[in-house]
């Protein structure tokens, strides 16, 4: 067992750690207050390789590992949420079921434009009437002819106006199961501009702010019979096996954002003077910085190993990685939340105002004990693994 | 065409600075980062790679852990490292190791040679041009752009007041400044590959047509009398264009800002 990073992941933390801090950082704020989606970085990040990190480079990818991806995401969201999420939405919840479940000619079709970040990828299983529960999806698609026909609507999409290219979760039949109709799920690949395929309202949000999250409307959408991604009925767990990868990027994102928390902290409680010394001097401060660092290096732990464990899936293992996703996300989520908090409350006054970073990465932390399986889900995941 | 670059990792100054007994740097206690200006000169390298097709080898001189700097520039778009790396080479002035880095360099075939002007530890802007004079190739400094046309480089030459623009047959030598260009960033897959590239690793034995008289610290004419940090001192700002009214509220946003009032 090693907890040392090799040299060329150090080297890949250093990069990821330059551009955030010298692209990605001083736009945070501004993509904040103005809801503005970083596209100017997004193209930049496309040019790097960040799109596209651990797809083959057959592909047109980096060819790297998960835990490489992890870190790129984890130094992202140090300094902007935002720009953390859109990786994450893109390569876990777009372009890995592409690799994972898509035909040799899905892969080599979409898979390098992705890479480059030429284009943009997204994910739509979540409805009005059906989050957690996937059971309440309500869009269709039904096989007519040579095309699948989609009706219904997505919401809460990340990277929802912005992709190009869209995974898209639909019931295709309903089936008797232990004596009860349930529905049957297929996943598509659908790519923006096809008639019948249209955008709702844009949502406002408390965190994540420059992300764009759309309601995606299918009105008699048809898309092509080979758009089906991975066999006909497999939507459910296909869906599944996404949100599993997607909850590692997550996690990352939280260990990111609590990470840039504790960072901000220090440097303020350092500066900060009150009764005459810093407040860094003062015990409260010290034990509350201690705790807070001890918890978000639990956190790295458990995203690191549950990047590690996806890693043995990638190279062909026969292993499942939901529970180390699902731990991960559930308590680098948690540590994200409180760590933020505790960020803003030992900034006093300061921590309330927008001008202060750690205003914003509490916001920004909220979400992520929400999507991508809630905090209920994730120990509804964990816990049924414990008593099956 | 081929390109030689040769860089230098330094201490990254930013993390301090640190002193052997004898006045040298102790490297192995600091932070090391590649050299600016020898960044910029790589960077130089590579675009001209990219416009006209080019193979680029880097060379550096220094300790073994200098072949970190060695694999950024292989995951910058480098295709060949050398470390020259020797316990006689140590504590090297810019006389050694420019005799050192042109005895490598005679082992390989270039049409250019780009270096940084000077390093940000020594600061000397010597080294590229003494290798310039062992090489017998013609120099031009402080290069702000750099062209090619046919067998020539057309290079602008920055001066305090404006540039010069010079034209040299190549094979010759130019020194790159930092503000030449911005540096390309690494990309995650570079870097993978880099680490799965091979550096070649070059000792004494490998320098070709050099006497010992003229190599480490023995054949460095400097000698260090006293070396010491410089006192760290703010730099200031000078504000001119206030009236009053807007000076005392500059004056006093900055004072809140490091939360004195």
């Amino acid at each position: 067992m090693d907890f040392t990073l090799s040299k060329k992941h150090e080297m890949a933390r250093q990069l990821f750690k330059d551009f955030a801090e010298k692209e990605v950082k001083p736009m945070a704020q501004e993509v904040d207050e103005t809801e503005h989606f970083p596209m100017d970085n997004v193209k930049k990040m496309g040019k790097y390789g960040f799109m596209g990190i651990p797809i083959p480079k057959e592909y047109g990818g980096q060819g790297c590992d998960i835990l490489t991806y992890v870190m790129c995401v984890e130094e992202l969201s140090k300094v902007c949420a935002t720009t953390g999420v859109i990786v994450s939405a893109h390569t876990s919840l777009c372009a890995d079921p592409i690799l994972t479940y898509g035909t040799e000619e899905q892969k080599k079709k979409y898979l390098p434009d992705l890479a480059s970040g030429k284009k943009i990828g997204a994910f739509g299983l979540t409805e009005p009437g059906a989050g957690t529960d996937a059971q309440g999806v309500q869009t269709k698609a039904v096989l007519d002819g040579d095309e699948w026909v989609l009706n219904g609507s997505k919401c809460f999409i990340t990277n929802g106006e912005v992709a190009d290219i869209y995974i898209i979760i639909a019931y295709t039949d309903v089936v008797e199961k232990r004596g009860r109709k349930v529905k049957s799920f297929s996943a598509f690949i659908v790519e923006k501009g096809t008639p019948g395929f249209s955008f709702g309202t844009k949502e406002k949000k408390m965190g994540i702010r420059g992300s764009s999250t759309y309601e995606l409307i299918f009105q008699d959408c048809r898309i092509p019979k080979d758009a089906l991604l991975g066999p006909q009925g497999k939507g459910f767990p296909i869906a599944m096996h996404t949100l599993d990868g997607g909850r590692i990027g997550i996690a990352s994102q939280a260990l990111g954002i609590a990470e840039g928390a504790l960072e901000r902290t220090i440097e303020y409680t350092k500066e900060r003077k009150q009764f005459g010394r810093t407040i860094a001097q003062q015990q409260n401060t010290q034990f509350q910085l201690a705790d807070m660092a001890t918890k978000v290096e639990a956190a790295k732990h458990l995203v690191y190993k549950a990047a590690l464990k996806k890693q043995e899936f990638a190279e062909g293992a026969k292993v499942s990685y939901s529970v180390e996703a699902a731990m991960a996300k559930l308590y680098a989520a948690e540590v994200a939340m409180e760590v933020t908090t505790k960020a803003v409350q030992l900034h006093g006054g300061y921590g309330y105002i927008r001008e202060y970073d750690v205003e914003r990465m509490m916001r920004d932390a909220k979400i992520t004990e929400i999507y991508e399986g809630t905090s209920e889900v994730q120990r509804m995941v964990i816990s049924g693994s414990l008593l099956k | 065409m081929k390109i030689v670059v040769c860089i230098k990792q330094v201490p990254d100054t930013k993390g301090g600075v640190k002193f052997n007994p004898d006045g040298t740097l102790d490297r192995g206690a600091m932070l090391a980062i590649m050299n600016p200006d020898d960044k910029a000169g790589l960077e130089a390298a590579l675009r001209l790679k990219d416009e006209y097709g080019a193979e680029v080898t880097v060379v550096t001189m220094g300790l073994p852990k200098a072949e970190e700097a060695l694999r950024e520039a292989l995951a910058m778009g480098a295709d060949k490292a050398i470390l020259v790396t020797d316990r006689v080479l140590g504590g090297a002035d810019t006389w050694a190791t420019s005799t050192t880095v042109a005895g490598a360099i005679r082992n390989l075939e270039y049409d250019l040679i780009i270096t940084g002007r000077q390093a940000i530890d020594g600061d000397t802007a010597q080294v590229g041009p003494q290798i310039s004079e062992h090489l017998d190739l013609p120099v031009i400094s402080y290069a702000k752009d750099i062209k090619i046309e046919g067998d020539y480089v057309i290079v602008q030459r920055q001066y305090d007041d404006g540039y010069h623009v010079l034209k040299a047959k190549m094979p010759c030598l130019i020194t790159a400044l930092s503000e030449l260009n911005e540096p390309r960033y690494m990309t995650p897959g570079g870097i993978f590959d880099a680490y799965d590239a091979e550096v070649t690793v070059w000792g004494r034995k490998d320098l070709k047509d050099v006497d010992d008289s003229n190599i480490g610290l023995a054949g460095s004419p400097t000698k260090i009398a006293k070396a010491s940090d410089k006192v760290r001192k703010g730099a200031g700002e000078v504000k001119t264009d206030l009236d009053a009214d807007g000076a005392v509220s500059y004056i006093v946003g900055k004072l809140k800002e490091k939360h004195v009032i």
